[in-house]
């Protein structure tokens, strides 16, 4: 292939790993703006995702259609579920410390990572997806009769590539939606701006961050769902994407959603077309000293405005 | 003589009768353990008395292993030497480490030494033909020799982890107990209150720093030679959690904890292998239950209770 479909083909892959990061990362953002918790167990909660997404799937063996869909409303749910249970039996009784509450999330990783070790087993399995055509996609070339449009041969996408942006964007503009418009997105505003003054209102902190832990959680275990199709899942699958939010959401800016949405489709396409043309290893070298010197630099994050 | 000093000079006179009378198996088992027990007390200078709690410290035991290691396999240096640039390399690459994470604090240094640690894990897999990147390279055995003596040899090696652990640990006795230990625990407790004494805050954080990593390099660098091998698994992320898992056991803060620490952990996971493979759940359901019920660890507990004077 010459190098523009190429280019092409990379971009189409990075949009629909941002997608899904962007789901992973604003979970992971929403967690640390309203509690203030920096959840280092995320990665897994997104692995649990994907492993309950294959569980769920098996019950309607016969229609993959059937079973994805099921898959989608209820692994989050089961995800977001044990993650508010996790809050309210673990992080609350440590009062939100934050080196208390970080040693505890790396404590939750492991512990979800074996345990699924032990019952899910060490194998990869896959999800077959609900539709999945194949979307040629045309290239032009200038020859002596003009502009010519051809097929190249592998530059092609797949419906269901497609589906995983626009699900992404429809859940993205969710989250959006009600942090901006709902009451329930004004307590969460609220809570995050000043936690003490929001209860001396009569908001219920502590059940406003056990509802948000599960909420973190429940998107990261949505992208997951999303991403199972294309990538199976195994058990050490958190590990990438809790190293990518981590990154999206301190170049994003700690705690501010516009800024982890457009630092994800940054960071993932840029991983996307990176992983392609050069070794994925380089591309994490690169991204993770990146955050360490944004993080020492600019800690309000590249998109962030400077406090004053 | 004071009653701490008689307390870790007896420690070590028990592990000295140990050599003796130990079977083979708890024998080498115990000459691993002191090793990482150094790691431990390493991490514990920044962690426990510092209050500084990095994420990232196997960057340090890999550039101690490295150091030494790639002295040996590159330029066939005898180990002496070679464990001597494992050292420096830990001590120079802690001084870049420390001035660059102490500009952050709380938790974005946690992140900065986690993002720092995993950089140089990538890097040792990205160099794979020079570092032998994932599977590792084997110190062959007739190099690991000091002054004739043979290091993989069951007594010396005991013997040469067991020198290394008691010079560490009464350094550290030393140095807690200094005018430069007491100023680590008073930015522990209260850094701005320390910074009003006229105490150089920044200076003595780069010191515990590098302090704390050239320990943990010293521990890397006798881990490759006393065991032959060096890998990158020993950089990765597991490997950083490790002692922060020995000293929160142990009881951070305390001069004998993370000895105990690592001693409890190592034969906590030895009991869990044989029950089932996934041997990091312990590791889990124990950083769960220390930050929940046992904040102090077992050597805090003992102090707040007994041994009101334990340094």
């Amino acid at each position: 292939m010459e190098f523009g479909p190429h280019l092409i083909l990379a971009m189409l892959e990075g949009l629909v790993q941002a997608s899904v990061l962007t789901l992973t990362a604003l979970g992971l953002s929403l967690v640390f703006g309203v509690m203030r918790v920096v959840n280092v167990a995320h990665g897994e909660f997104f692995m649990l995702g994907a492993v309950f997404a294959y569980v769920v799937a098996g019950w309607f063996g016969g229609s993959p259609a059937l079973g994805f869909v099921a898959a989608l409303i209820v692994a989050p749910l089961l995800v977001g579920i044990l993650a508010t249970a996790s809050d309210w039996l673990i992080l609350r009784r440590l009062d939100y410390d934050p080196e208390r509450t970080i040693v505890a999330t790396i404590g939750m990783l492991y512990i979800i990572q074996q345990v699924t070790l032990m019952s899910y087993g060490p194998d990869a399995h896959p999800v077959t997806p609900p539709f999945n055509h194949r979307l040629a996609i045309p290239w032009f070339e200038f020859t002596e009769r003009g502009l010519e449009f051809y097929y190249p041969w592998g530059l092609a996408t797949t419906s269901y590539k497609l589906f995983v942006v626009m699900a992404a964007i429809v859940a993205g503009l969710g989250v959006w939606l009600m942090m901006a418009r709902t009451r329930l997105g004004l307590i969460l505003r609220a809570t995050q701006l000043d936690g003490e003054t929001a209860q001396a209102f009569g908001i219920p902190v502590e059940r406003v961050y056990a509802f948000v832990f599960g909420l973190g959680a429940a998107l990261a275990g949505l992208g997951a769902v999303l991403i199972v199709p294309i990538q199976q899942a195994h058990y050490l699958m958190g590990h990438d994407p809790l190293l990518l939010s981590f990154i999206v959401v301190i170049i994003g800016g700690l705690g501010s959603l516009r800024g982890t949405v457009w630092a994800a489709v940054l960071i993932g396409m840029a991983n996307g077309i990176i992983s392609v043309f050069f070794t994925p290893t380089l591309a994490k070298i690169l991204a993770t000293l990146l955050v360490a010197f944004v993080l020492i630099y600019r800690p309000q994050g590249l998109f962030g405005a400077k406090p004053a | 003589m004071s009653r701490s000093l008689t307390l870790h000079l007896g420690l070590i006179a028990v592990l000295v009768a140990l050599n003796f009378v130990l079977p083979a198996y708890h024998h080498g088992n115990l000459a691993r353990v002191m090793v990482l027990a150094v790691y431990a007390m390493g991490y514990n200078i920044m962690f426990g008395y510092t209050g500084l709690l990095s994420l990232g410290h196997a960057m340090f035991f890999a550039a101690g292993m490295y150091g030494t290691g790639m002295s040996i396999r590159l330029m066939e240096m005898s180990v002496g030497p070679a464990f001597l640039v494992g050292l420096a390399v830990a001590a120079v690459f802690a001084a870049l480490v420390g001035l660059l994470a102490l500009r952050t604090i709380g938790v974005a240094f946690m992140i900065v030494t986690l993002m720092f640690s995993q950089a140089v894990f990538l890097t040792i897999l990205f160099f794979n033909p020079v570092t032998r990147g994932d599977e590792g390279f084997v110190i062959p055995q007739p190099v690991r020799q000091v002054a004739g003596l043979d290091l993989s040899d069951p007594t010396i090696r005991y013997f040469a982890a067991l020198t290394l652990f008691a010079i560490c640990l009464l350094a550290l006795l030393w140095l807690v107990q200094s005018r430069v230990g007491r100023v680590f625990i008073a930015i522990r407790e209260n850094e701005e209150r320390a910074r009003m004494l006229g105490y150089d805050t920044w200076a003595h954080k780069l010191g515990s720093v590098v302090m704390s990593g050239t320990m943990a390099g010293a521990a890397g660098a006798a881990y490759g030679v006393l065991f032959g091998s060096v890998g990158a698994s020993f950089a990765d992320v597991p490997f950083s959690i490790l002692p922060l898992l020995y000293v929160l056991l142990g009881g951070p803060g305390t001069v004998i904890g993370p000895f105990v620490g690592t001693l409890f952990m190592f034969y906590l996971r030895d009991l869990s292998s044989s029950l089932t493979d996934a041997h990091m759940l312990v590791a889990g359901v124990v950083l769960v239950l220390l930050t929940l019920y046992a904040r102090r660890g077992i050597m805090g507990i003992v102090r707040e209770r007994w041994l009101k004077w334990l340094p």
